[in-house]
């Protein structure tokens, strides 16, 4: 499979992302930089990584949606593209409209940088088709990941199964005590209507190699393993 | 055409809460003997100086510049435009 990774000035988590696409999924990785106005025609998929694109100023996300390249990634993404944002690269689809909802400063005002839960609440996603188990252990990296969305919204993305993660506590349990930063409903995951496109706050380029995992855990990998997995067979 | 500076205030909807607010109203505020505050709200100002024909286009034009960049995110955050100098 053949992975775009899209960069801005400020990214800081693409080589780590190209790595886990490299070397452990062992697909075809480009990096791409965001002034490339050229077609993204010839990826299977675009991922948009974590980081502090343009410094997170004004707020996080919101001047790299504006980016030349976010016009072609726009046009992939309403072609069915699967695109994946990953902490800063969730922020900015977020504020490119590409998901629902917005990402507020965290409700401790502190940048959190942690190992959570995270109950998988669709496992029929092209994202998530691999996750056999009720819940995966990611870290967490953020300052401004308080899930915010308007309550019709969000019953909607919750009837049509768009949550697509929530942290929760050791025992797979969506509780307040489970919740980092003041999410509402717990919310670390989503995705659009039409499925093709996830934004989550946790990093599963950190944690697809056991050796990187406190937990010797690897189930970031299960994410980018589903991505390939349903591009090879679809929704069958 | 002269240059106006119109100032733009960006606070979060009132439903949404405002943990800088509430931490300097909890933990300075009152803590400081300030008991008759009963609350406070942060958010973000952001001074523009542009070129316009009159104080009305200024400000029209700077809200149409942060409906349209989305200077504000309309989902959480209300904006408020004043115009304050016209040279």
């Amino acid at each position: 499979m053949k992975a775009a990774i899209i960069v801005f000035p400020g990214s800081n988590c693409e080589l780590d992302t190209y790595h886990v696409l490299k070397n452990v999924i062992k697909d075809d990785v480009s990096l791409i930089w965001h002034t490339h106005a050229k077609s993204l025609d010839e990826f299977d998929y675009i991922i948009l990584p974590g980081g502090f694109s343009y410094g997170d100023h004004l707020r996080a996300g919101v001047i790299a949606a504006y980016s030349p390249i976010m016009k072609e990634v726009k046009r992939q993404a309403k072609e069915g593209k699967l695109i994946l944002g990953i902490c800063n690269g969730f922020q900015i689809l977020v504020e490119a409209k590409l998901l629902e909802g917005a990402l507020l400063r965290n409700s401790s005002l502190r940048f959190i940088c942690k190992w959570v839960n995270l109950k998988v609440e669709n496992n029929n996603t092209p994202f998530t088709k691999r996750i056999k188990i009720p819940s995966i252990r990611l870290p967490i990296a953020h300052n401004e990941g308080r899930y915010y969305v308007d309550e019709d919204t969000l019953s909607y993305m919750n009837k049509r199964g768009r949550i697509i993660f929530r942290y929760c506590d050791d025992k797979g349990e969506v509780s307040e005590k489970s919740n980092p930063n003041g999410s509402i409903q717990n919310i670390a995951g989503v995705s659009n209507y039409e499925g093709n496109i996830l934004g989550l706050m946790p990093h599963p380029e950190r944690a697809s190699e056991k050796i990187l995992s406190p937990y010797k855990t690897d189930h970031g990998k299960l994410i980018f393993e589903s991505m390939r997995w349903w591009l090879r067979n679809g929704n069958s | 055409m002269g240059n106006y500076k119109v100032e733009v205030l960006i606070e979060n909807k009132p439903k949404l809460r405002d943990p800088e607010g509430e931490t300097i109203h909890k933990e300075l505020l009152l803590k400081g003997g300030y008991n008759m505050v009963k609350e406070v709200r942060t958010g973000k100002m952001i001074r523009i100086v542009l070129e316009a024909e009159n104080g009305l286009e200024a400000e029209n034009l700077v809200r149409k510049l942060c409906d349209e960049l989305r200077i504000y995110n309309p989902l959480v955050s209300s904006l408020r435009i004043k115009l304050v100098e016209a040279s």
